[in-house]
Order: structure tokens, then sequence, then C-alpha cells
């Protein structure tokens, strides 16, 4: 082999192992940034953990969720088989209904709009007054109340046991636990945590992508943060500090007002209290507010800058805001940025 | 022959007397409540015992009890403002804040 053909191939092999040591440098480093990133995100207080919290007594398998997003979707899991859990909470109008209040069990209107279920699996407390602590004891809720789906338990767990289909789907489920109120609960709320809001343009913003939102919103987030004092209650990831407030809404019935909290707890400051919903995929779940008042962001945002309505027992925590004009308009731009692309759900085929 | 002694001893066992019957001397305990949490999970006191609550939060709390040893409900109220309450039976006494449900303690009152 001549001498030059030698050195011009270990020249080749020399500038292969440089770049090769190169690229394998900005691989490392890449993906240390991407570590990195990764610890950041968990650490920001503003984006939400991968997965909702489960109890080690219920911890998710496909074949609970698969088993819960079916009686999720199940008429008869009503008295009169025409109302499911989605005929409220529908993941078409951001899992809930697009009415002021609910319309429940015979079509009557009840006096609560529906809440949302989108990341309620990360709340430690439920319902817009508190009286329900865990998805499961919350799944069954709904369905026993007489003004709701109106199904007494033990018939609910009967007429289950009627349906051939649904036997095995407990088994794989729940194997030896067979059908119960503890098993239909279990396999709800393991559905229910897999309901979550998807990756919004103020998430991508919080991510680094400054072009994510526009600077209307990031005004707003400094506002929602600052001087409209929003974050005070809706707070962390989920917007909400799972807390309880009087913020001086007007009653619809005032004659027979809503006493929320305090019928759980009887203190005076929970007379009228309800708490602090999520503002996750808010764009998707109007109208606002626990008696559905407001149509738009704008009206919550008015509501607020005038102190609310009704003062009597009203949270210290609710001020005149004495907002502009591009402030609100700030506001509402900052609360769109929290809406995702809804998250696509299969209707299931129902066992007969 | 001692009898010269006698009121003395008298006077004496009524000053240990009227000690003993004395409530010990009554405690002022401060607790915080800062980040949407009692700075305190368990705190031990006695009857007599004052707590004062004290809201280092820059929006409202509130302090009740429902508690069979002591129910109380010091309201709801601003940051830097004070509640205080007198512990006036032995006991257990679960403390929260009703607008904050995850904010927990408990005070554990030896009489």
């Amino acid at each position: 082999m001549p001498v030059t053909t030698s050195i011009r191939r270990f020249s080749y092999a020399l500038a292969f192992l440089l770049a090769f040591v190169c690229a394998a440098t900005v691989i490392a480093a890449e993906s240390s940034l991407g570590a990195n990133v990764g610890a950041n995100l968990r650490s920001d207080p503003w984006i939400r953990p991968e997965q909702a919290p489960a109890p080690a007594e219920n911890l998710p398998t496909s074949a609970r969720v698969v088993l819960g997003q079916m009686l999720f979707f199940d008429p008869r899991l009503s008295r009169k088989a025409n109302m499911s859990c989605a005929s409220c909470h529908n993941p078409a109008l951001g899992w809930s209904d697009g009415l002021p209040t609910a319309t429940g069990f015979d079509m009557k209107t009840l006096a609560r709009a529906t809440p949302t279920i989108i990341n309620t699996a990360f709340n430690p407390i439920q319902m817009w007054d508190g009286r329900k602590s865990t998805l499961e004891d919350q799944a069954l809720g709904p369905i026993e109340a007489g003004g709701e789906m109106n199904m007494p338990l033990p018939e609910l767990v009967a007429r289950l046991k009627t349906i051939h289909g649904y036997a095995a789907k407990f088994e794989d489920a729940y194997p030896g636990q067979g059908i119960s109120e503890v098993t239909v609960a279990r396999a709800i709320a393991s559905f229910e945590r897999t309901v979550l809001s998807t990756e919004s343009p103020f998430d991508r913003w919080r991510m680094g992508d400054e072009k994510a939102v526009d600077d209307s919103a990031k005004r707003g987030f400094e506002l929602f943060t600052g001087k409209a004092n929003c974050a005070i209650c809706h707070s962390g990831y989920n917007f909400t500090d799972n807390g309880f407030h009087n913020i001086g809404v007007k009653n619809t019935d005032p004659a027979n007002p809503d006493v929320g909290r305090f019928a759980q707890k009887p203190l005076k400051s929970m007379r009228g209290a309800f708490k602090t919903p999520t503002l996750r995929d808010i764009g998707l779940t109007g109208p606002y507010m626990r008696n559905g008042c407001y149509t738009t962001l704008m009206e919550v945002v008015e509501h607020y800058d005038r102190g609310g309505d009704d003062k009597d027992n009203l949270s210290i925590n609710v001020v005149p805001l004495h907002l502009t004009a591009q402030e609100k308009t700030d506001l509402v731009a900052f609360m769109q940025s929290l809406t995702g692309a809804p998250r696509l759900v299969n209707v299931p085929a129902l066992p007969h | 022959m001692y009898s010269q002694y006698f009121p003395l001893l008298r006077a004496a066992l009524a000053a240990v007397i009227v000690a003993w019957s004395m409530p010990a001397h009554a405690d002022t305990h401060a607790v915080s409540q800062a980040k949407k949490a009692f700075a305190v999970g368990v705190l031990k006191a006695k009857v007599g015992d004052t707590v004062v609550f004290r809201n280092d939060d820059e929006f409202a709390h509130n302090v009740f009890s429902l508690s069979d040893a002591q129910s109380f409900d010091l309201g709801s109220y601003k940051k830097g403002e004070e509640r205080t309450v007198k512990l006036t039976a032995p006991g257990t006494i679960e403390v929260e804040c009703a607008i904050h449900p995850e904010m927990k303690m408990k005070i554990e009152v030896q009489k």
C-alpha cells in the first residue's frame, strides 16, 4: 500500500472519529438539556403533572379505564335508563353541558351548573360544595341523587348484573370482586382520571415558546398573578386552591339563596361559598360561575372588577379592581390561552 | 412543747394548699398561617393557655374547630391580622381553615 494512501486513510479515519466524538458530545448535551428542561417543567407550579394521582387500592389499568368509560356513557345507570354521566359531563361540551344550570331527573332544571370533570382527578375535594372527597365517592353521588340520575345503588348493581356483557368486563378490571357499588365507583373514577386537559398555548409559552401566546395574554398573566388578584384562589397548574369562597354572585332565586359550602360546614364564612373551579380549558366550559350566570369571560372579569354583586357575606378577598379596558381584554386573552385542543374520545359500544 | 409552732405550720400548710389549687401559669402560643399551612402540625398546650393565630399569607384565612373538646369559629381575616382563642377544656381539638380545607392542625390540651 502506498504511503500516501495510508496517510489519506488515516486522516479519513481521524476525521470520522472526530466527527463521531463531536456528534456524541452534541447528543449528550441535548439529552442533558432535555433532562434539565423536564426537571424545570416538573418544578413549574403552572405546569400540570403528566398523570393524575390514584389511590393504592384503585391503581389504573386499561381494563379499569375501558370499563369505566362504558359505565360513564351508559344511560342504564339512571333510573329511567335515559341519562348517563356523559349527559351532563359531555365531552363535546368541555365535559360539561353548555347550560347555565344542569338538567336532572325528568328534565328538571337544577340549581347549580354542571362542573367540568377535566382535571378533577387532581382535586382532593369534589363537588361545588365539597361534599365528596374522592373521585370514587363522587362517582356514585349523581347516580343516586334523587334530582339527578335517581338510581338506588342496590337497584343499579342488580341491573348491571342482568346485562350479560358486563360480568366479563368487571372480572377483567377487578378480578374476583364482582359487580358492586365499590367496583362501579372505582371503574368510573379510573376513567375520570384519564380526563385531563391537553397542552394549551399557555403551557407552550411556559415551556419556552415565546410565540405560543400573544402579548395581550402575557400581560393578562401578569395581571392574573398581580393587580387582578385572581391567582390567590385560582392558583397552581389546575388554577384552583380547592378552597371555598363567597365571590358575590347574584342568587338566581334571592328568596331561596344557595348556601353552598355552609350546608357541609355550618360556619359563617361558608354561607354562599363555593369551591374554586379550574380554569383549564375555560374556553370550552361556559357558561360560567356556579349558577351559569355569565356567558362570556369578559362578563366574569367585569364581575370581579366591580367587586362582586351580592355583598352579603362576601369574601374579604373580593374587592373592586379598577381595571382598564385594556387590562380586562388582556385577562380574557390570558384565560383563553388556557384552552387546549379538545381531547378526542371514543364513545364505546355498550354490552347487552 | 411545740405548740408555739402550730400557727406557723397551719400557715405553711394553707400556703401549700392554695398554691396547689392555683392554675399553672398560662402560656400564649403563636401559630402562623403561611403558604396555606399552619406552622405547627400538633400543638401541646394546657387548659387556660391562649393560642394566637396570625395570617401571614396574602389572602384571607379562617380558623375553626367543630371538635367535641372545644368548638369555635374565629371568622375570616386578612394578612397581618390575628385571632385568639383561649383553651377551656382538656382533649384534642382539630383545627381547620374553612376556606382552605387542606389546612389542618391539632391542639392537644392537657388539664
